[in-house]
C-alpha cells in the first residue's frame, strides 16, 4: 500500500519533490493543494507536470479519510469516530461555544497511562497516529472551517507520540500549511519529562499539564507515571524554562469527590504553583464504568476555584459539554471497539 | 556523559547478555550509584535511538545492575540489545522513580518482565510478608518461578496462559485473581502492560480493593 503524503511537513515535501525530479518550489505547491486546496488526488494538482502527477501517485496515496460515525448533543457538542489506519478507533470532538468551537484532537490508538479516571486508558495502547492521521481529524471534520482552537488532549498522551505531535503541529502552524497561530493550540500532557522538555523548546504551542492531585501519594494513586515522573519534578522543568508571554501553561483538574476536592488540596495546589504564571482548569468529572471515583458536587468545584482565585492563581471551571453522548474520552471508541467485538463474534 | 532525548547518559561496558527465557534477555552492567528496588532507568544502544525504560531487577546490595528485556521483532532498541556483547557498550541513565514498597505486607502482581521490580525487591531481603501473582504466555517466561517458588512457597501464584505444569495456574493473571477472595487491606503493587495494569486494577476495585491500595508502574 503507497505511504500517504497527507501529514508530510514542508522539509518532507520537499524530499518527496526532489525525488519526483521537481524543482525546489513544488513542495510548496504540494503543501497548498494537500493544506489550503484540500487535493483528493494528484490528478487534482494540475500545476504540477502529468509525468510528476503520476510519479507522485504511483508511489504515495493521501489518504484522508471521513469520520465512520457521528453522534450530536443537546448542548451541540458532536463527537467524530475516525478509522485507524493499524486498527481501532480514535475520537475527534466539535465543540462550540459562542464565537468560538474547539477541536479536540486524538493522538495515539488507546494510550499506555493508566490513569485511574480514564475510559481510553481501558482499552490499553494500540497504536501511535501517524501526522496525517492526527491532522485528518482537523482536515475531515465537517465543521472545519468553524474551528478556531484546537486541544490535543483526546485520547493517547502526546507526549508519547511526540514526533508525530511536532509534525502535525509544523503542518498545522506553518503558513505553509493549515496557518493557525500555535497560541490556538494547546498540547496536554501527563508530564513525561523529557518528550515535554523536547516539546517545550521545538512548538510554541500553550501546554496543559494533567495535575489531579498536588500530593505525591495521591497523585499515584490516580497517574502511574507519578511514580516515573513526579508533578514536582514537573515543576521543576516549568519553573527553569519560563514560557514566552504568548505561550501558557494550564493544569488541568479533574474534580472528584472526597479523594481531591478539599480545602487543604487548594492550598497545596496554590502553594505548588508557586512563581509559575500558569492558570488552573477545574474539571467536573465524567464518571465511566466500574470507576471507584465520583464527579466533585459543582458547588465544591465553585468553592475550589474561589480558594486558588483567592491565593492569586487564575482558575477556570470547564464546562461539561456532551454529557449525553459519551463525553468521557474513550468512552465513544470503547464502545465502538465492543460493539465490533460483538458482531464478530 | 551524552544526552539523549534530555536524558543525561553515562556509556558503560555490559558484562552479560544472555536469553534467560524464549525471547527473554537480561542484561548486566556495572552498578554506578545507589538505587531503590523497585527504580527504573533510561537505556540506549547509542545517541541515534531513543532511549527506553527499564526496571532494574537486582538487588541494592548487588556490584552489577540487571536488567530483564523482551526482544520486540522490528523493534528500535530490543534486537540492538539482543546483539550486544559482553564489553559492548551501552547508555544508562542514573536510577530514577518512585514505585517502591515498605515493610508491610504486600501483593505484588507482574505480567512478563514486568516481575523486575519484584526480583530487585526480593534480592534486597524485602520478601517477609510479601505474596506474587507472576503471569506469563509461556512457562519460560515466569523468570525466576523456582526462586520464588522456594522463597515464598504457597504465597507465590505463577499462572501461565499457553502451558500447564504442575504448581502453575493455567490462565491468565486476570483469571486467578478474579476468581479468588483478595483481602481488602492489603497493598497491592501492580507493573505490566498497561492493559495488564488497567485490567488488573478494575478486578481488585470490584473485589472491593481502596483504589488507594493499589499501586502501579507502567511499561511506556
Amino acid at each position: 500500500m503507497p505511504e500517504s503524503i497527507f501529514g508530510s511537513t514542508l522539509s518532507e515535501l520537499s524530499r518527496i519533490a526532489a525525488e519526483a525530479g521537481l524543482p525546489t518550489f513544488a513542495a510548496k505547491q504540494l503543501s497548498d493543494w494537500l493544506y489550503r486546496k484540500n487535493a483528493v488526488s494528484f490528478q487534482d494538482m494540475l500545476n504540477i507536470p502529468l509525468r510528476s502527477r503520476q510519479w507522485l501517485s504511483e508511489r504515495y496515496s493521501i489518504d484522508a479519510p471521513g469520520p465512520v460515525k457521528a453522534t450530536e448533543s443537546q448542548d451541540g457538542t458532536r463527537k467524530y469516530l475516525f478509522p485507524a489506519k493499524q486498527g481501532g478507533f480514535v475520537e475527534a470532538a466539535w465543540i462550540p461555544e459562542g464565537k468560538r468551537a474547539t477541536l479536540c484532537l486524538s493522538v495515539q490508538v488507546g494510550c499506555k497511562m493508566g490513569c485511574l479516571f480514564c475510559m481510553t486508558g481501558k482499552q490499553g495502547f494500540q497504536s501511535n497516529l501517524s501526522p496525517g492521521e492526527i491532522l485528518n481529524q482537523y482536515r475531515s471534520l465537517p465543521e472545519r472551517d468553524t474551528v478556531t482552537n484546537i486541544v490535543y488532549m483526546g485520547m493517547g498522551e502526546p507526549m508519547d507520540n511526540l514526533l508525530n505531535v511536532l509534525a502535525s503541529l509544523d503542518v498545522l502552524c506553518s503558513s505553509d500549511g493549515y496557518g493557525l497561530s500555535p497560541s490556538r493550540v494547546t498540547v496536554s500532557t501527563v508530564g513525561l519529562i523529557p518528550a515535554m522538555k523536547e516539546f517545550l523548546e521545538r512548538s510554541r504551542c500553550h501546554l496543559a499539564v494533567s495535575m489531579h492531585s498536588p500530593f505525591e501519594e495521591e497523585r499515584r494513586r490516580l497517574m502511574p507515571v507519578e511514580n516515573v515522573y513526579p508533578l514536582k519534578e514537573v515543576l521543576s522543568v516549568l519553573r527553569e524554562r519560563p514560557l514566552a508571554r504568548q505561550r501558557r501553561v494550564s493544569f488541568e483538574y479533574v474534580m472528584f469527590r472526597g479523594v481531591n476536592d478539599s480545602d487543604r488540596h487548594a492550598r497545596e495546589v496554590a502553594k505548588i504553583l508557586n512563581g509559575i504564571r500558569c492558570r488552573v482548569n477545574l474539571i467536573p468529572f465524567h464518571p465511566i464504568p466500574g470507576t471507584p471515583l465520583a464527579p466533585a458536587p459543582r458547588e465544591t468545584i465553585e468553592h475550589f476555584q474561589q480558594e486558588l482565585k483567592r491565593r492569586g492563581i487564575l482558575t477556570t471551571i470547564r464546562q461539561s459539554r456532551g454529557l449525553d453522548i459519551s463525553a468521557a474520552c474513550g468512552m465513544l471508541s470503547t464502545r465502538e471497539l465492543v460493539r465490533l467485538g460483538g458482531e464478530q463474534e | 556523559m551524552v544526552v539523549v532525548e534530555n536524558f543525561r547518559l553515562a556509556s558503560t561496558a555490559i558484562s552479560r547478555n544472555e536469553e534467560v527465557a524464549p525471547g527473554i534477555r537480561l542484561l548486566t552492567f556495572p552498578r554506578r550509584g545507589d538505587f531503590i528496588p523497585g527504580q527504573t532507568l533510561a537505556l540506549t544502544t547509542d545517541q541515534t535511538i531513543p532511549a527506553r525504560y527499564y526496571s532494574i531487577a537486582s538487588g541494592r546490595d548487588e556490584t552489577s545492575i540487571e536488567i530483564l528485556y523482551d526482544v520486540v521483532p522490528g523493534g528500535m532498541l530490543t534486537p540492538r540489545l539482543a546483539r550486544l556483547r559482553p564489553g559492548d557498550t551501552v547508555f544508562v541513565s542514573e536510577a530514577f522513580g518512585s514505585f517502591a514498597d515498605d515493610e508491610g505486607s504486600s501483593v505484588w502482581i507482574a505480567a512478563g518482565t514486568g516481575v523486575a521490580p519484584f526480583v530487585s525487591m526480593a534480592r534486597s531481603g524485602m520478601l517477609a510478608g510479601k505474596a506474587l501473582v507472576h503471569g506469563s504466555r509461556t512457562l519460560g517466561g515466569l523468570y525466576l518461578r523456582s526462586y520464588f517458588s522456594s522463597m515464598l512457597r504457597e504465597r507465590y501464584v505463577p499462572c501461565c496462559s499457553s502451558e500447564t505444569a504442575g504448581g502453575v495456574f493455567f490462565g491468565r493473571t486476570t483469571a486467578w485473581l478474579a476468581g479468588t477472595t483478595l483481602s481488602a487491606t492489603n497493598r497491592y503493587l501492580l507493573c505490566g502492560s498497561s492493559r495488564m495494569v488497567v485490567d488488573v486494577r478494575d478486578i481488585l476495585i470490584a473485589q472491593g480493593v481502596y483504589f488507594d491500595r493499589i499501586v502501579a508502574e507502567i511499561y511506556f
